[in-house]
């Protein structure tokens, strides 16, 4: 149970993806502009992150580790993520088109989005910041804490589109509308959530 | 020779990747906290850059179209895990200290965004300096910030305590944010007064041209 919240806690608030590891700034500040889409990008990161952790998981420890070609992760890991948000688009498409007509258009974007690789490297990497004494990895972790990770990737995408649909009400000089005020207004997010890096378990 | 002046140009300046086109933010919003961090991704994207790119020029006429992108993708994620190796022999420290961030060059959009855009269309030597520029842009981007947020975050300056006073702020992800919105801000701006005083140099110059012509 202490393992469950400290990792719920650690993706969500104090290591959250975006305001404290910087990973997925590309779509963060790319695709929020408007609530809905968002909401929607961060849905199917979540989704692509969820599954890609539940393949390249196993396939690192009970295949590229007893074959020792853990240098090859990289190559693989890529290539996992890039045939998975294919596939994931196909399967959509033909399942659900109206899921499709709100989420498809985000999907190919999310092969080349840093938070998905980055998941899947840091549940093989070094934990034991957040797992508890005496626990181990294993896969039920690992995509516990990228189901976490996505819901405050995507909290944060939608605290962010929010104050940005506000900021289209105002007027301001040319070099500083689009990218500059954004980051400014994500500076904001960043050290509201410092806040919760005084959360010690 | 004029066209290599404009691609050196284009990195730098006109189409730098960090200010202008706003590409490859994971690392630079990462890593800026620290001078040293932020100049070793920087070189090491320089170097992994012009490599791709050469790479990708020279096959352009073999690659098939409809499946490019996988073909680039395992270009650069080959040129990653070279790089990665070769950091972790032979300079730790940077290895180190750029952490995660290594292995995520692979998804970094300036190498895909420059195999797309320039290397699949250009010769091998247009494509190796067009690298080599893209790169200097964005390494002597990310130094200057690192700069700046180490300087006031930390007091430090490439790991050198330099003085006392210091804004913690800027050395967490939330003064990375402010610096980088803030150099963009200022970039543009110069960048945009400057283009406008040559282009009205030039419409001075043509029409001076044209009033000792009609005289």
């Amino acid at each position: 149970m202490g393992t469950f919240i400290a990792i719920v806690l650690a993706a969500v608030l104090t290591n959250n993806f975006i305001t404290a590891k910087t990973y997925g700034i590309c779509p963060f500040l790319g695709v929020s502009k408007k609530t809905s889409s968002a909401a929607g990008m961060g849905v199917a990161v979540t989704l692509v992150m969820v599954i890609a952790t539940l393949v390249t998981y196993p396939i690192y420890t009970y295949v590229m580790i007893p074959l020792k070609i853990e240098f090859l992760e990289i190559i693989f890991f890529i290539f996992i993520i890039a045939s998975l948000v294919q596939m994931l688009e196909k399967i959509i498409q033909k399942i659900s088109p109206s899921l499709y007509g709100a989420m498809g258009i985000y999907l190919p974007l999310i092969t080349t989005n840093c938070a998905v690789l980055g998941v899947t490297e840091l549940v093989i990497g070094d934990m034991s910041g957040i797992l508890a004494e005496g626990a181990a990895m294993n896969i039920g972790w690992a995509v516990l804490y990228a189901l976490f990770a996505g819901v405050g990737f995507t909290l944060v995408m939608v605290i962010m589109s929010g104050m940005r649909e506000k900021l289209n009400c105002y007027k301001m000089p040319k070099a500083i509308a689009g990218f500059p005020i954004a980051m400014v207004t994500a500076c904001f997010i960043c050290m509201a959530f410092m806040v919760f890096s005084y959360i010690s378990l | 020779m004029n066209k290599f002046k404009k691609i050196t140009l284009d990195g730098l300046i006109f189409q730098n990747p960090t200010f202008i086109l706003v590409l490859g933010t994971c690392p630079t919003l990462g890593l800026i906290n620290s001078a040293f961090s932020s100049m070793g991704m920087g070189l090491t994207v320089l170097v992994i850059l012009t490599l791709s790119n050469v790479l990708i020029s020279l096959l352009r006429k073999l690659i098939p179209n409809e499946v490019r992108i996988p073909c680039y993708i395992v270009i650069i994620a080959t040129l990653v895990t070279f790089a990665r190796m070769f950091l972790d022999k032979f300079l730790p420290d940077l290895y180190e200290s750029l952490g995660g961030f290594l292995a995520l060059i692979v998804v970094n959009c300036i190498i895909l965004g420059r195999a797309e855009a320039f290397a699949n269309k250009h010769t091998v030597l247009e494509s190796a300096v067009d690298g080599v520029s893209q790169g200097l842009g964005f390494t002597l981007a990310l130094t200057i910030m690192g700069v700046i947020c180490e300087f006031f975050g930390k007091g430090s300056l490439f790991g050198f305590a330099i003085m006392d006073f210091k804004i913690a702020m800027l050395a967490t992800p939330a003064g990375a944010f402010l610096v980088y919105g803030i150099s963009i801000a200022v970039f543009v701006y110069v960048v945009d007064g400057v283009q406008r005083m040559l282009r009205v140099k030039t419409n001075k110059l043509a029409r001076e041209n044209m009033l000792k012509e009609a005289a």
